[in-house]
C-alpha cells in the first residue's frame, strides 16, 4: 500500500497552497455552487481558478481512472482528500449530475470512444448534464415512460415530454430513457441517449416550485434527430443502465443529510437564538428535538463511514444506496423543520438581500424524499431486497 | 481507524456466537426462570473459559487485553440469546476502575480473581430509582486510616451473585457535587452491610444495600479519596457503550425473528410480509438498526483509543440504541400479535430485556440530555 501518511501531507500542503480564501467560505447562495457547462458566468475570479486547478489533477472526480482525466486515486486516498478538504472547509470545486450520476453509468456500460469524449469534459467542468427520467405519466413507476425513440436508419427520432428535468434550462446536454421497443414489457423496451440541448426541437419551460425558485422544467422534445452512435450500451437494455445510475443519484441525495464541514451545529444555533436558562437551552422541548437529530445526523454519518469502510474490506452489504438516501433525505427535511422552530418568526422571511432565505431552504429541502425515487419507493426496496419480503 | 472488525475481531464474533448459541440458547433462560434461578455457574465458568471474563483486563494481570470493542462483540451475542452474566458490572466496569486507580496489590489479586472469573465485583453507585452517578449521599468519614461508611445503594446489578461490591461514597460536597467522592471495596458479609435482593422483569436480580458503619481498611480503598472522578466517568462511559452493544443484539435478535415470523405466517391467503404496511415498517426498522451498529462500534473504538470525545459518542450511542431497541421489541410484539403476547413463545423475553438494559448506566433520557449538554445547549 502507497504510503497514506505521505499522501495526507502532501494533499494538505497543497491544497493549503491552491485553495483560493473565498473558495472556504460556506455556501450562501445558488451562485457559491460552481456547476460550470457552456453558459456559466463565474462568480469570481476565485471560482473558476479552484475548479481548474482541481480539475487539472483530476480531483473534481477523485477515483475515476487518469486515463480519462480522472484523479486515480483509490479509496482510501479519496478518503483523505475528503477529510482534507473538509478540514479547511473547502467547497467542492464543482457541482455535477456528471459526476454523481452520469459518468460511474458510462464508466461502466460506455464505448470506448464514449468514454473518451464525455468523461473529460465531465471532469473539467465543461458540459453541464441533466437527467430525462421523469414523464407526466411516469413517476414512480418510471419504466413506464412513453417518449420515444424511432429508428431512421442513421439516427433516432425522438418525441415526448420530460417532466421536473432539474435545470433542463441551464443544461448543455441531457441523458435521456426513451422507449425503443413499443411491443415489449415495459422494463425490456427502454433505451438510455445522450444528445445536446441545443439539437433542433428540443424546448424547455421552467416550473416554479414552492420555494420560489425554478431549478426543474418541463423538456419538450419534437422530431428531435439524435445520431445513432449517442446510444449507450444495447438497444432495449437501458433499463440497467438507469437503475445503475440511480444508486450513485441516490448515495448523491443522501449525502444532503450531512452537514456542511465548518458550519455551525443546531445546538450552537439555538444557543445563539434561544439563549440558555440554567445552564440548558432555554426552550426544552427544542433541545430535546435537537440532541435527537444531532445524534441521528452523527450515526448516519458513521453509517456511511462505515458503509465504505466495509466495502473496502470486502464485508458490503449491499443495496446500501437506498438506506443513504432515505436516511439521509428524511434526516435534511427534520434540520431544516428544526432550523424553523429555532428562528420562530424570524424564519418565515421570503425577502432577502442575496442568498436564499431559511423559508426557501426549508421548503426545497421538501423535495429531497421525492427526488430520485420517493421515501416510499426506498422503503419498497429495502422491504424486498435487502429483507426479502415478498410481494 | 476504519469503522469495520478487524480479522481478529471477527473471529471472536464468530466464536461467541458459537459458543452462546451452543451453551445459553434463549431457551436456557426459560429453563432458569421456571425453576426460580436467576444466572448459571456452569456458563460462568464456561466464559471464564473462553477467555472473556478477562477480555478487557491487560495481559499483565492475566487477562486477554482484547480491548472493548472486543467486549462489546461478547456481550453483543450475549444480547441475542439474552445470556445472564456478570460480565458488564464486574469484568468490564469494575475490572477498569481497579485498573485505572488501584494500587499494584489490589490490581495484583484483585484483577487476576476476575480474569480467573473467580470472584464478581459490581458497583454500587445508585441510590435513586434513576441512574445518576452524581446524587450520591452514602457518607465515607475517615477515622485513623480507615473509613465508616453510612448510607444505602439500589438497583446494584448483579446484586445476588456479587462478593464484592465497589462503593462509590461521598467524602465531601453535597448530594449532587461531581467532586469528593470515594471508591471502597466492600465485601458482602461485611459487618454493618446488609444486602437484600429485587427480582425484575427481565429474571435478573439486583442488589438494594445498607450501610451502617460499615468498616473499611486502609487497603480496601481504591484510588485516591476526592480524585477519581476520571476514573468512575471512564468506567461509567464502558459501562454505557457495553450495555448499547448488548441491548444491539436484543434489538437485531428480536427483529430478524420477527422478519421470519412475517414471512412464515399466513393470513389471507398469502404470508403478512407481502403487506405494505409491514413491509415499510420493518424497512424503516432495518435501517435505524444500521444506524447503531456504527454507533456501537464508533463508541466503543473511542474508548479503546482513549478519544477526547469519548463521552459524547458513548452518549450518542447509548441513546440511540436504547431508542431503537424500544422500537423494535414494541414492533415484534405488535406484529407477533396474539402468539407474540403468550408467555410460551420466546419474544417476550426480549421486551423484558431490552427495558432492563436500556435502564442500565442511563436510559435513553440521561444520555440524550448529557449528549445536548456536551453540545454545549
Ligand atoms: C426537486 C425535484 C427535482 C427533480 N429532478 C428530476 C430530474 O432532474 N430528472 C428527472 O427525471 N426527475 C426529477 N424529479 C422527479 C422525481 O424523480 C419524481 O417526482 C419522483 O420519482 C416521484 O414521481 P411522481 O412525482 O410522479 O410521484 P408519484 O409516483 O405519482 O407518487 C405519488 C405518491 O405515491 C407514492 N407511491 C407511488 N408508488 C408507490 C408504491 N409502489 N408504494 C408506495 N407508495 C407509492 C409516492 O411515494 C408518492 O408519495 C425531481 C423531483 C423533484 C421534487
Amino acid at each position: 500500500m502507497p504510503n497514506l501518511e505521505e499522501f495526507r501531507q502532501q494533499t494538505r500542503a497543497w491544497l493549503e497552497e491552491s485553495c483560493p480564501a473565498s473558495m472556504r467560505n460556506p455556501i450562501n447562495s445558488d451562485k457559491d455552487q460552481c456547476w460550470g457547462g457552456r453558459n456559466w458566468v463565474f462568480e469570481s475570479d476565485e471560482q473558476r481558478l479552484w475548479l481548474e486547478c482541481m480539475a487539472e489533477r483530476g480531483w473534481t472526480a477523485p477515483q475515476w481512472p487518469k486515463e480519462y482525466g480522472g484523479g486515480g486515486l483509490s479509496r482510501e486516498e479519496a478518503k483523505i482528500l475528503k477529510q482534507e478538504m473538509a478540514r479547511i472547509t473547502a467547497r467542492r470545486p464543482l457541482e455535477s449530475f456528471g459526476i454523481d450520476m452520469l459518468g460511474p453509468a458510462l464508466l461502466k456500460f460506455a464505448s470506448e470512444e464514449q468514454k473518451q469524449r464525455y468523461i473529460p469534459e465531465i471532469i473539467r467542468g465543461e458540459i453541464r448534464w441533466c437527467q430525462g427520467y421523469s414523464e407526466p405519466n411516469a413517476g414512480s413507476d418510471l419504466a413506464s415512460l412513453q417518449m420515444r425513440a424511432e429508428d431512421k436508419g442513421d439516427h433516432y427520432l425522438v418525441n415526448g415530454s420530460k417532466v421536473w428535468t432539474s435545470y433542463a434550462d441551464k443544461s448543455d446536454w441531457i441523458f435521456c430513457l426513451v422507449r425503443t421497443d413499443f411491443d415489449a414489457p415495459k422494463h425490456k423496451g427502454i433505451s438510455f441517449l445522450l444528445f445536446d440541448m441545443t439539437s433542433p426541437g428540443v424546448s424547455t419551460n421552467p416550473i416554479k416550485l414552492i420555494s420560489g425558485k425554478s431549478p426543474f422544467c418541463e423538456t419538450v422534445c419534437e422530431n428531435v434527430k439524435v445520431p445513432k452512435e449517442n446510444l449507450v450500451g444495447e438497444l432495449n437494455k437501458g433499463w440497467d443502465i438507469a437503475k445503475y445510475l440511480l444508486t450513485h443519484e441516490r448515495e448523491m441525495i443522501g449525502g444532503f443529510g450531512l452537514s456542511r464541514a465548518g458550519t455551525k451545529t443546531l445546538g450552537q444555533m439555538a444557543v445563539s437564538a434561544i439563549g440558555v436558562a440554567d445552564g440548558r437551552l432555554a426552550e426544552r422541548g427544542i433541545r430535546t428535538d435537537i440532541a435527537d437529530f444531532e445524534i441521528d445526523e452523527m450515526a448516519f454519518a458513521l453509517t456511511i463511514e462505515r458503509v465504505v469502510d466495509e466495502a473496502k474490506a470486502g464485508q458490503g452489504t449491499g443495496a446500501a444506496s437506498s438506506l443513504l438516501k432515505l436516511y439521509g433525505t428524511e434526516l435534511n427535511k427534520d434540520r431544516n423543520e428544526l432550523l424553523m422552530s429555532i428562528g420562530g418568526s424570524e424564519a418565515l422571511a421570503w425577502e432577502s438581500e442575496g442568498g436564499e432565505t431559511q423559508a426557501q431552504h426549508w421548503l426545497r429541502s421538501k423535495g429531497n424524499s421525492i427526488e430520485g425515487g420517493t421515501s416510499e419507493i426506498q422503503l419498497n426496496i429495502i422491504a424486498k431486497r435487502i429483507l426479502g419480503m415478498p410481494g | 481507524m476504519a469503522l469495520v472488525l478487524n480479522e481478529e475481531q471477527q473471529m471472536l464474533r464468530d466464536s461467541a456466537k458459537s459458543f452462546i448459541q451452543e451453551s445459553s440458547p434463549v431457551g436456557a433462560l426459560r429453563k432458569l426462570r421456571d425453576s426460580g434461578e436467576e444466572w448459571s455457574p456452569e456458563l460462568w465458568s464456561g466464559m471464564a473459559e473462553m477467555g472473556w471474563t478477562g477480555i478487557a483486563i491487560p495481559e499483565d494481570f492475566g487477562g486477554l487485553e482484547f480491548g472493548y470493542v472486543g467486549a462489546g462483540i461478547v456481550l453483543e451475542e450475549c444480547g441475542r440469546t439474552l445470556a445472564a452474566s456478570p460480565l458488564l458490572s464486574s469484568s468490564f466496569v469494575c475490572a477498569s476502575l481497579l485498573e485505572a486507580v488501584g494500587n499494584e496489590a489490589q490490581k495484583e489479586s484483585l484483577l487476576a480473581a476476575i480474569a480467573g472469573g473467580e470472584t464478581v465485583f459490581t458497583l454500587a453507585l445508585c441510590e435513586g430509582d434513576r441512574f445518576d452517578p452524581t446524587r450520591i449521599a452514602t457518607t465515607a468519614a475517615a477515622d485513623g486510616d480507615t473509613y465508616v461508611l453510612n448510607g444505602s445503594k439500589k438497583h446494584v446489578l448483579d446484586g445476588d451473585l456479587a462478593n464484592t461490591f465497589i462503593v462509590v461514597a461521598r467524602l465531601t460536597g453535597d448530594a449532587d457535587s461531581e467532586d469528593g467522592l470515594g471508591l471502597f471495596l466492600v465485601d458482602r458479609d461485611t459487618e454493618g452491610l446488609s444486602v437484600s435482593t429485587t427480582l425484575n422483569a427481565d429474571n435478573r436480580r439486583v442488589g438494594n444495600l445498607d450501610f451502617e458503619s460499615v468498616r473499611v481498611a486502609a487497603n480496601a480503598v481504591i484510588g485516591k479519596p476526592g480524585a477519581n472522578g476520571a476514573a468512575l466517568a471512564r468506567a461509567l462511559d464502558i459501562g454505557a457503550a457495553l450495555s448499547a452493544a448488548e441491548l444491539l443484539g436484543v434489538a437485531q435478535e428480536s427483529f430478524e425473528r420477527t422478519l421470519d415470523y412475517l414471512k412464515d405466517r399466513k393470513q389471507f391467503g398469502v404470508p403478512v410480509a407481502s403487506f405494505q404496511a409491514l413491509q415499510h415498517r420493518a424497512a424503516q426498522l432495518f435501517c435505524e438498526l444500521e444506524l447503531c451498529k456504527s454507533c456501537v462500534l464508533k463508541a466503543l473504538q473511542a474508548i479503546d483509543q482513549d478519544s477526547p470525545d469519548r463521552s459524547t459518542l458513548v452518549s450518542m450511542a447509548k441513546a440511540k440504541v436504547a431508542k431503537t431497541s424500544k422500537l423494535a421489541v414494541n414492533e415484534a410484539v405488535q406484529m407477533h400479535a396474539g402468539i407474540g403476547m403468550t408467555d410460551e413463545f420466546d419474544i417476550g423475553f426480549f421486551m423484558k430485556r431490552s427495558a432492563a438494559a436500556c435502564q442500565e448506566y442511563g436510559d435513553y433520557y440521561f444520555h440524550s440530555d448529557r449528549f445536548a449538554e456536551l453540545g454545549g445547549y
